[in-house]
């Protein structure tokens, strides 16, 4: 007994920075789960990868203006991301050109633009942080914005659902019912963008994206409608926070990269065993049943 | 006898090419009319026009005291995507989006309606069936289950009993005369002529102008029919401007262009 109170609940109360990351890491993964899941319907699995390229300039010109400074560089990812994103769905809305290219165009552009301005300003600054994160040295204006955007997300996702739902199965119903398809849609961009920003404070720009698709593609395996698919992915993104941290915590390796490789066993497993398309259940499908 | 739709000199196209070239004209409210003509002839391009996804190039639509939410709309080819995990049910409840908009609760009242409208398609088994696993079909059955609960004063289908099978074009053509039944103005984008002539008593002759507009028999004859196969040209990316627009020149129009103009005599040296 003392033994799982060591390995498993142990390493939380013990260490308050083992809190705050399980805290912050579950928030993230709240937000990130429905995030990740209509990302993944609406076939922009990449483009939340594209978002994260787009929002780093944002950060890191926050960071060359003054410094580590949680503000300045979550104003400045904040920005960056949410111009990329609203250029891009009013181009993809408005022109001959497909979502997934016009913000191609922008992230490119987004990218260079901030590489521009940091080699402008000849300072060779430290983007480790940005890149990779630290979710075990949240600190509590990290862990409070970390903890808003799980929420903001999660009510506005409640406000826009019926409407970015319809939007994604038959836009062409919802353009001849109402008008609300295309601002639901950029609500949802804009969401990823608040979200990436969450996650590049905990697992850095890079991994951030993970906690979002993983999860998704998880729940796509188990589930067979959209509200449990969330459920599931939810879920499946805290089941990888909490054991990606113990992972971490008893072998010292390092925590986001570890919450993802986590996400990535259960992904694995989801892939093989899952009740929806599993690769077995593909392999060795059963009779089939009566017409 | 009031008019649904009127048409005023309504041009429509894409890219300033017109698909539906000049259409005057009124739909009577209550009126079933048959929209026929040879493919390319802008019968998709109409009724995008008159669901107001596309806007004219010139001309109007009016719509009277008709609001966007009055008109249901069931396009050819459906942007659905069929992959997406959602039941058939979800999918026909949809069409109470009037009532219900972003946030209003399906009650019980609501969940009748929609069990009847399911129902009425004959998909009474599949409400908890994915999309994706529907037969075309099924799917067209399930689409007019969601026309049903729109509950339109206009209804525009285009084209709706390509690829189902006969059982399934007569049981949702029943619809379409319940809806006419209802007073409920009813276009319908089709290709069978005998179809048509059968049950169809106003025909719109369409081939990017108007060839014929009225009582069925007197507009599906030989003649006019031979005309709109003629007329149905192909789109012409070097289309002269329309004479209608009191356009000043026409570039291929050497008879406009005066003499002291370089770009315009350029043009007309390049022809001869």
């Amino acid at each position: 007994m003392s033994m799982l109170n060591a390995i498993f609940i142990a390493p939380f109360t013990e260490f308050e920075f083992m809190r705050r990351a399980l805290a912050g890491a579950l928030a993230l993964a709240l937000g990130a789960g429905p995030i990740g899941v209509f990302l993944m319907l609406r076939r922009m699995s990449l483009v939340g990868d594209a978002m994260a390229h787009a929002i780093l300039p944002g950060a890191a010109v926050g960071f060359l203006l003054s410094g580590l400074n949680l503000f300045a560089m979550t104003a400045g990812g904040l920005i960056a991301g949410f111009v990329v994103a609203l250029l891009t769905g009013l181009v993809a809305r408005t022109t001959e050109l497909k979502e997934d290219a016009a913000l191609a165009t922008f992230y490119l552009l987004s990218l260079a633009v901030g590489v521009t301005i940091i080699s402008l300003k000849g300072t060779n600054i430290d983007l480790l942080h940005v890149l990779f994160g630290n979710v075990l040295a949240l600190d509590d204006q990290t862990l409070l914005l970390i903890a808003a955007n799980a929420t903001i997300t999660l009510i506005v996702l409640a406000v826009i659902y019926r409407p970015l739902v319809i939007e994604c199965v038959d836009p062409g119903f919802m353009r001849t019912v109402s008008s609300a398809g295309g601002p639901a849609h950029l609500a949802f961009l804009v969401l990823v963008v608040v979200n990436l920003v969450s996650g590049f404070h905990a697992l850095g720009t890079l991994l951030a994206v993970g906690i979002m698709m993983l999860p998704a593609a998880i729940g796509r395996f188990w589930a067979r409608d959209t509200t449990l698919m969330i459920l599931i992915a939810t879920a499946s993104g805290a089941v990888a926070s909490y054991a990606g941290l113990l992972v971490s915590f008893h072998f010292g390796v390092a925590s986001g990269p570890a919450i993802i490789l986590v996400a990535g066993e259960l992904y694995l497993t989801s892939l093989l065993f899952g009740r929806v398309g599993g690769l077995v259940r593909q392999l060795f499908p059963g009779r089939h049943l009566e017409a | 006898m009031t008019a649904a739709l009127q048409f005023r000199n309504l041009t429509l196209g894409y890219d300033r090419h017109p698909a539906v070239h000049h259409l005057d004209g009124a739909v009577e409210s209550g009126a079933l009319v048959a929209v026929v003509g040879p493919n390319g002839a802008g019968k998709s391009t109409l009724f995008k026009g008159i669901v107001g996804v596309l806007k004219p190039l010139a001309g109007r639509i009016e719509r009277g005291d008709l609001n966007p939410q009055n008109i249901a709309y069931l396009p050819q080819a459906a942007e659905i995507d069929r992959t997406f995990p959602i039941n058939v049910y979800d999918m026909v409840a949809m069409g109470l989006w009037r009532r219900t908009g972003s946030f209003g609760g399906i009650d019980r009242a609501a969940r009748a309606s929609i069990e009847k409208a399911i129902a009425a398609v004959g998909l009474t088994g599949f409400e908890d069936r994915g999309i994706s696993t529907l037969s075309g079909g099924q799917m067209q059955r399930m689409l007019f289950a969601r026309l049903l609960l729109q509950d339109a004063r206009v209804i525009v289908l285009d084209e709706p009993f390509n690829a189902v099978d006969a059982k399934t074009s007569a049981d949702l053509f029943d619809l379409v005369r319940r809806w006419h039944g209802e007073r409920r103005t009813v276009l319908t984008a089709m290709h069978d002529l005998d179809f048509v002539r059968a049950n169809f008593p106003e025909t719109l002759l369409l081939a990017r102008e108007p060839v014929a507009w009225g009582r069925t028999a007197s507009v599906l004859t030989p003649e006019n029919l031979l005309t709109a196969r003629r007329m149905c040209e192909a789109f012409d990316q070097a289309a002269a401007l329309c004479a209608d627009e009191q356009a000043p020149v026409s570039p291929r129009g050497g008879e406009v262009a005066r003499a002291g103009d370089p770009v315009r005599e350029r043009g007309v040296a390049t022809q001869d």
